[in-house]
């Protein structure tokens, strides 16, 4: 008997992954409704920022809706995390390096379920802010171009959290980066253009915050049509991010599956 | 590593000198042999944290071994992993599943990981699961399963690329007296129809000896014994008498009385115990012996050699406990 081809052993892992998420509400409700809900807030209570001189929209849904596809990429942290953690704790590892699973198979298989997610909830994170008024001004092709960064950078905290689901074997430990990640998300441009950021230490940090290029390469789809600057560093920035982690969670990987 | 001859067999397990020493730990295996023909079921018997797991783990090639060599069904486990998974099947101790997957789900990965053709995928997963009678509960989660049908679907699993050995570690531990019947019946069956090799571990010394063709007893990671199970009780030979008395103040009397008739064994507390020098024939003396000194007895057992009493003569120790101890210990102790 001979072993499946790779494309047939990702795509069987990919279906156990969805199939995974499917059956967990508590992984897709809040990755959908907690960034809708925060931008519903922000957009609603710092309205009145768009009247400062040099803030680049008169809308701030235009503005915020970029934070929620960050957050849902720190959900899809949280998820491929655990799921691994758990194939760990549980023994469910073993079972699998038992067959003749290539190892890439199973971390690609993870990912593109977890990824599957993130683009369900980007298109309704999409849907949801053109229904709150937001005006794409990259137009139709800016669509497909923004869900391109949106799973790019899904695609590396997925794979951070793979990362440290692997390394810690741990669905405890991957919930303890979720903080860490969303202080982050606040120490950058989500709420204000680094420009306007009254507070030098605050304008700083946001300044060398990777997260700050990731919104802003987002937000000038929306906002600023087709800004080569924003989105040389958007996708820059999510490239070296998938590309560091995806090689720290295949190390990982490679520790915690050994087999001779 | 020590080197090893090309096995007669290509459905068999040779081990020579395997060793297994972690950082900073003891040797878990410490330089064992062991041979496994076809077809057999080996029994691989010990107590907790004796090397049964980590052998098995290494045979399975999922731990490389410090030192020493071993072929499983003709392929070295180091150099040819692959092959080696391709012929095995192996439940380990823990029932490796998903919660959330069904045991249908579970079929269905296995089956396309361990490579079948589309078209055999869904027939394969059926028939294994009607095998171990899980059939109406295929679309059910696992994670409500109870755990007889965890391993159950867990043996279902390892078999599913129709493997030419079988490693099942510990697969009945926590297992209620039915269950653990059920798969008694299912591994013999494995291995009477379908010539199944069998490499079982197990600290039940009953499913041993009910299962395995020949058994090796492992303590602090070496092999202590090996033989079929009745050669191993026939070395013990004699069988032990333990007796309670009516009066538990006499029990130092009654223990005074049998060792006119043999050596002390163990035995619980209250009671004394035994192994007859003349065997089951010296029990109408004893009795006579009890009589004459108006000692009157509650409970009166006559015991079999066991393959306790195997691992106990040549370890010193009970299975059931790791302290070391010996049968007049055990009675002064009582």
């Amino acid at each position: 008997m001979s072993a499946a081809p790779l494309r047939v052993q990702i795509g069987e892992l990919a279906r156990r992954s969805i199939t995974q998420t499917l059956r967990q509400p508590a992984l897709i409700v809040p990755p959908i409704f907690f960034p809708l809900m925060l931008v519903a807030v922000n957009s609603s209570g710092l309205q009145a920022a768009t009247n400062i001189p040099g803030f680049p929209t008169d809308n701030y849904v235009d503005f915020a809706i970029a934070v929620a596809f960050i957050q849902g990429s720190l959900f899809a942290m949280i998820n491929a995390g655990s799921a691994l953690a758990r194939d760990v704790e549980t023994g469910f590892l073993r079972r699998l390096a038992m067959t003749p699973m290539q190892r890439p198979a199973l971390l690609l298989g993870h990912l593109s379920g977890v990824l599957l997610v993130a683009l369900g909830s980007s298109l309704i994170y999409l849907v949801a802010g053109w229904i709150a008024g937001m005006h794409l001004a990259a137009g139709p092709g800016g669509v497909l171009a923004l869900l391109a960064l949106a799973m790019l950078i899904a695609l590396g905290f997925a794979a951070i959290g793979a990362l440290v689901g692997l390394r810690s074997g741990s669905g405890e430990a991957v919930q303890g980066f979720f903080p860490l990640f969303f202080v982050l998300l606040f120490l950058s441009s989500s709420s204000l253009p680094r420009p306007l950021i009254e507070h030098e230490w605050f304008r700083t940090i946001a300044t060398y915050n990777p997260i700050s290029y990731l919104i802003e390469g987002i937000r000038s789809f929306i906002i600023d049509g087709w800004d080569g600057e924003a989105l040389a560093l958007g996708f820059g920035f999510a490239i070296a991010i998938a590309v560091l982690a995806l090689a720290g969670a295949s190390q990982a990987l490679r520790t915690r599956l050994v087999r001779t | 590593m020590s080197s090893l001859g090309a096995m007669e067999s290509s459905d068999g397990i040779e081990v020579r000198g395997l060793v297994r020493e972690f950082k900073n730990g003891p040797r878990a295996v410490d330089g064992i042999d062991l041979q496994v023909s076809p077809g057999e079921i080996y029994g691989f018997l010990g107590p907790n944290g004796a090397g049964k797991s980590t052998t098995v783990l290494i045979l399975t090639t999922l731990l490389p071994p410090t030192a020493g060599a071993a072929r499983v069904a003709g392929h070295d486990i180091v150099r040819e992993g692959p092959a080696v998974r391709a012929a095995i099947g192996a439940a380990l101790q823990e029932a490796a599943l998903d919660p959330l997957l069904t045991g249908r789900d579970h079929m269905r990965l296995q089956t396309t990981l361990q490579g079948l053709p589309r078209g055999e995928r869904r027939a394969r997963g059926d028939e294994l699961l009607e095998r171990v009678g899980l059939l109406d509960a295929a679309d059910r989660k696992v994670g409500g399963y109870s755990g007889g049908m965890k391993r159950r679907l867990d043996l279902a699993l390892a078999l599913v690329h129709r493997p030419r050995i079988l490693f099942l570690d510990e697969p009945t531990t926590g297992l209620d007296p039915q269950s653990r019947a059920e798969l008694w019946q299912e591994v013999a069956r494995l291995a009477r129809d379908e010539g199944v090799t069998v490499f079982l571990t197990t600290q039940y010394l009953e499913e041993a000896d009910v299962l395995a063709d020949r058994i090796g007893i492992i303590d602090h990671g070496r092999i202590v014994a090996t033989g079929t199970p009745e050669a191993l009780k026939a070395e013990i030979g004699r069988p032990s008498l333990e007796l309670v008395p009516a009066q538990p103040e006499d029990r130092e009397r009654v223990a005074g009385v049998l060792a006119r008739f043999g050596s002390h064994t163990a035995a619980p507390p209250g009671a004394a115990a035994v192994r007859l020098d003349g065997g089951a024939e010296a029990l109408a003396d004893v009795v006579r012996a009890l009589d004459a000194e108006g000692l009157a007895v509650s409970d009166f057992q006559l015991h079999a050699p066991t393959l306790d009493d195997v691992f106990l003569a040549r370890t010193g120790r009970k299975m059931d406990t790791e302290e070391p101890t010996t049968a007049e210990h055990q009675v002064a102790a009582a």
